[in-house]
């Protein structure tokens, strides 16, 4: 969120204020965001230090790192198969982040560049769906995904219900509504259809946009849990954030080190694709705050 | 999610019809269309007619039962003590988790040296998923081995049952929640914050306006907006997202009067649908549920246009 400096009104408050008191205000600040911080950060701190520690030592309350994550790793990777389900959760969410994108990006054109009938009835039929929840949905979408469908077990299952994003087409239609019409016009002039126009001009000029959304529905998608724990009955298809459960569940044994350390793992591809589209997440939001 | 942007319903009248084509739009819109209405809007109605059901998905046997399925909800302690511990727990993250995200976005908004790296060291967070969350808050407070009753052992000679005591594990379960929301509350306040008219602010303070009257007096109602979304944003995240939390790190327990204390309104849902398979009852209460989102998102757009400050 660093994209525009803010002008906070204690800046200049102390800025009036005396040389002393200004100094202590800005050090009390940093105090006091590195205790927040601090706290907020212990629960991560915590796991990635228990997950480097041999599973002698993770049980006692020693804070110290020590040198076993690859062998904790490897224990879940591969026993626990941790590494399928990264694999199957990596496949679903850039699915569902392509696809969600896409779909918005069509809905939104037709949204903003066109007029037809019906076109309130849809959008409201779009922006409606937000009100309900695939928890709610979830008894009867087992029905007719697994008996109707017959796609139980499939990453279809898991997959194709979420491709439809009301918050996708309803950022981007603020986001074309934004961009001056008279560029559509000329390009209509010249010859170019509203496919080419998108291609072109719009998606070029949403790269923030992309980026935002790109961040909120792959995180969306990873942290799929209660569907994908209902609809796949089969280990082999299953995600990564129901596999951490399977790997607590062992009996009565857990080898925390291996969860803390698959736990870990876990959450680096939400932060990776975070810290790629930092920039495009800050900027994007900016952009579609009212101002 | 929504956007914190002015969420009107209908499109206005600023859209230009550039392109012509009179099946184009149509065929632009029909993919999101059709996952819409095969994925949510077809199952929302299914719900609400195996409601009125005995049924078990299981088995494929259906009975028709009229409102049977709700009136024995109403009448259940156990439904109604799910309920309320769904209230409760709702108010308490909404209201600390807004509380708390306001005043850290306020303090990383100040300029100090360095406030860009705190900003991002406070949305990172983010990133985590309810079930990681769930995961590391087993291993913290695990009575025997976690290292918080290590801690409060060595200092004050205490061991707290956290997942077997009921009070202990509802504010255990409360905490970890407000802990996960807070990145994301955060995003949006700091956005706001950054977007704040700072002439007006400043002619506050020309007029002697301490920081504190600044805040409370000026940012704060300018902020309402942006509280008012992210108030219900929050009603349905404690509503929804609370699930994978409270099945990792307490599965809905431990058992109090007539539930499990972290028992939520989703959690007895999923139990009733696919551990029990009462797919009538379970189905009942998502109509409620359904019910209670519609009101939430009604009193939003209601309360929203009428209290809110919305800017210039």
């Amino acid at each position: 969120m660093a994209v525009k400096h803010p002008a906070a009104p204690s800046a200049r408050a102390d800025r009036a204020a005396p040389r002393s008191r200004r100094a202590r205000g800005v050090w009390v600040t940093h105090a006091a965001l590195i205790v927040a911080i601090l706290i907020i950060s212990a629960p991560l701190i915590f796991a990635v230090i228990k997950s480097t520690q041999t599973s002698s030592v993770v049980l006692s309350p020693s804070l110290l790192p020590g040198g076993a994550f690859l062998q904790n790793l490897s224990g879940v990777w591969e026993d626990a198969h941790l590494g399928r389900y990264m694999r199957n959760s990596l496949v679903v969410a850039v699915c569902v982040t392509a696809g969600k994108t896409l779909l918005a990006l069509l809905a939104a054109l037709a949204f903003v560049y066109f007029r037809f009938p019906l076109k309130g009835a849809a959008f409201t039929l779009v922006l409606l769906s937000l009100m309900l929840p695939t928890e709610v949905l979830i008894i009867a979408l087992f029905d007719l995904v697994s008996r109707d469908l017959k796609w139980a077990n499939t990453y279809a299952a898991i997959i194709v219900p979420f491709l439809a994003s009301a918050t996708g087409t309803f950022l981007f239609r603020q986001h074309f509504l934004s961009i001056p019409t008279s560029l559509a016009d000329a390009a209509r002039i010249d010859g170019c259809g509203p496919l080419r126009y998108l291609t072109h001009i719009l998606i070029p000029m949403s790269t923030n946009t992309i980026g935002a959304l790109a961040v909120i529905q792959f995180v969306y998608a990873w942290d799929q849990y209660i569907w994908p724990l209902v609809i796949m009955q089969q280990d082999d298809k299953q995600v990564v954030q129901v596999g951490l459960r399977k790997l607590i569940e062992v009996g009565g044994q857990t080898d925390w080190g291996a969860v803390m350390a698959g736990a870990v793992i876990t959450a680096l591809p939400p932060l990776i694709v975070f810290t790629a589209l930092q920039k495009q997440f800050s900027r994007g939001f900016a952009l579609t705050e009212d101002k | 999610m929504l956007s914190p942007g002015r969420a009107r319903p209908a499109p206005d009248a600023s859209e230009n019809a550039v392109f012509r084509g009179r099946a184009l739009p149509w065929v632009f819109l029909l993919p999101s269309l059709l996952i819409l209405a095969v994925f949510i809007y077809l199952p929302a109605l299914q719900t609400l007619r195996l409601a009125a059901y005995r049924a078990n998905v299981i088995l494929g046997t259906e009975q028709f039962v009229g409102l049977a399925n709700f009136a024995e909800l109403l009448s259940s302690p156990a439904y109604r003590q799910v309920a309320l511990q769904t209230l409760v727990f709702t108010v308490l993250t909404v209201t600390f988790g807004l509380l708390l995200s306001l005043g850290l976005a306020w303090l990383a908004s100040r300029p100090v040296r360095g406030a860009s790296t705190y900003r991002l060291l406070l949305i990172y967070p983010y990133a985590l998923s309810p079930a990681i969350a769930g995961t590391l808050w087993l291993f913290l407070f695990n009575p025997e081995i976690g290292v918080v009753n290590a801690l409060l052992g060595e200092l004050f000679g205490v061991r707290p049952r956290w997942l077997d005591t009921p009070v202990l594990a509802f504010g255990l379960v409360t905490l970890a929640a407000i802990w996960k929301g807070l990145a994301y509350n955060i995003v949006f306040y700091l956005a706001s914050i950054q977007n704040l008219p700072g002439d007006v602010m400043e002619a506050a303070e020309i007029d002697g306006a301490t920081p504190a009257q600044v805040f409370w007096r000026v940012a704060f109602p300018l902020l309402s907006p942006i509280t008012f979304f992210l108030v219900f944003t929050n009603i349905i995240a404690a509503l929804f997202d609370s699930f994978a939390l409270t099945d990792i790190l307490t599965r809905g327990g431990p058992y109090t009067g007539n539930a499990g204390a972290t028992t939520f309104l989703v959690y007895q849902l999923y139990q009733d649908g696919f551990v029990n398979f009462r797919t009538g009852a379970a189905a009942a209460q998502a109509a409620l549920m359904l019910a209670l989102v519609a009101f939430v998102t009604w009193m939003q757009f209601r309360l929203g246009e009428r209290r809110v400050h919305y800017g210039s």
